[in-house]
């Protein structure tokens, strides 16, 4: 089993996936922008950077390049695919997760490190983790979580938020102006999912905390969980995703 | 065969924060001015489209609009058209 991480002109986080996929113990390869072909890999991560120079708004550009028409069947195939930060972007901005990420409210970049919390533990891309508050870094300008009202409530019901902003003691940072918060989303969303759960998006780097050396390695909690979940649809035979349910390992 | 430029201006939807607008706003009591409110900055594209007529050229710019230019999520856009040429197609002729 391999999976793959996918290298736009722009990309710079490429390589830290790569990295933490090969910690986590499984075969990690680069998918080129230009080619559709996604090699036979069981999942794929989009990384963080500036893809296409994130011209005219981040991840629109990315969106129409060869890579995507794969993911794009990859995902629909109910694949395992994973948007950090930059890749989160791109992911919205193609419609495969809803919401779309605005200029951070405090028209700030933001590097620095948060807590996040994972609001459920039978995701896919959360199952492998403890369920207590994770400290990763950010580095975004456009990390503003936004959907209106009638789409929160509804990602809310249907269990698509997958990670919020909190504080240490995994107090939820709702107030856009929270500190807590690096970027005013609404309802300290930090991570979604689309409907059928198996397409993810975040704007937190647990790549770039999954291993000891870094001081922290909670992020390999989410690196493990996809690594998981890629592994467990590979032995059920790749399933087609379903609308409204997850395809994760539950425990 | 006709040219026609479009400028193709990209707002915040009404409602949808705006930190760059609100950061014009908190500069305007540094230059005395009291009178300005309601600040949406956003983008404008200019852009010259070759076509048979101009309901074909602006169905090509509207759908860039939406696809490309602006997210629907949290955009409007407004087409005008700036400028419009007809160009000979003829050998030796240089496209402009």
């Amino acid at each position: 089993m391999k999976i793959g991480v996918v290298t736009f002109p722009g990309s710079n986080s490429d390589v830290d996936s790569l990295n933490a996929l090969r910690v986590a113990g499984v075969e990690a390869v680069t998918l080129w922008h230009e080619s559709p072909d996604l090699g036979g890999v069981s999942a794929v991560i989009l990384p963080g950077g500036f893809a296409y120079g994130d011209y005219i708004r981040a991840g629109v550009i990315a969106r129409f390049s060869p890579v995507m028409g794969g993911i794009k069947d990859f995902a629909t195939a109910g694949g395992h695919v994973l948007g950090i930060c930059n890749g989160f972007q791109v992911l919205a901005e193609s419609g495969l997760v809803p919401g779309a990420l605005l200029r951070n409210r405090s028209l700030r970049f933001a590097g620095r490190l948060v807590y996040i919390k994972p609001e459920r533990l039978d995701s896919p891309f959360t199952h492998a983790a403890t369920g207590e508050p994770l400290r990763v870094p950010v580095a975004h300008g456009e990390g503003c979580y936004y959907a209106d009202d009638a789409t929160l409530d509804q990602l809310e019901r249907d269990g698509q938020v997958l990670f919020r902003y909190v504080h240490e003691d995994a107090k939820v940072a709702s107030d856009p102006d929270d500190p807590a918060n690096p970027n005013g989303s609404l309802r300290a969303i930090a991570g979604v999912c689309n409907s059928a759960g198996n397409v993810a998006g975040l704007m937190p780097h647990p790549e770039r905390m999954a291993e000891e050396i870094m001081g922290n390695d909670g992020g390999m909690q989410v690196i493990r969980s996809l690594v998981e979940s890629a592994a467990a649809w590979e032995a059920a035979g790749r399933p087609i995703a379903a609308a409204k349910k997850t395809v994760g390992v539950s425990r | 065969m006709s040219e026609f430029r479009y400028a193709v201006n990209v707002v915040p939807k009404p409602g949808i924060l705006d930190p760059q607008g609100r950061a014009v706003e908190l500069s305007l009591p540094h230059l005395n001015v009291s009178t300005v409110s309601r600040v949406r900055v956003g983008r404008r594209v200019e852009l010259t489209v070759v076509a048979n007529g101009e309901p074909e050229a602006r169905a090509v710019v509207d759908g860039l609009a939406k696809e490309l230019l602006s997210n629907p999520l949290i955009e409007v856009y407004a087409i005008d058209l700036l400028e419009a040429t007809s160009s000979a197609v003829s050998a030796g002729a240089a496209p402009r």
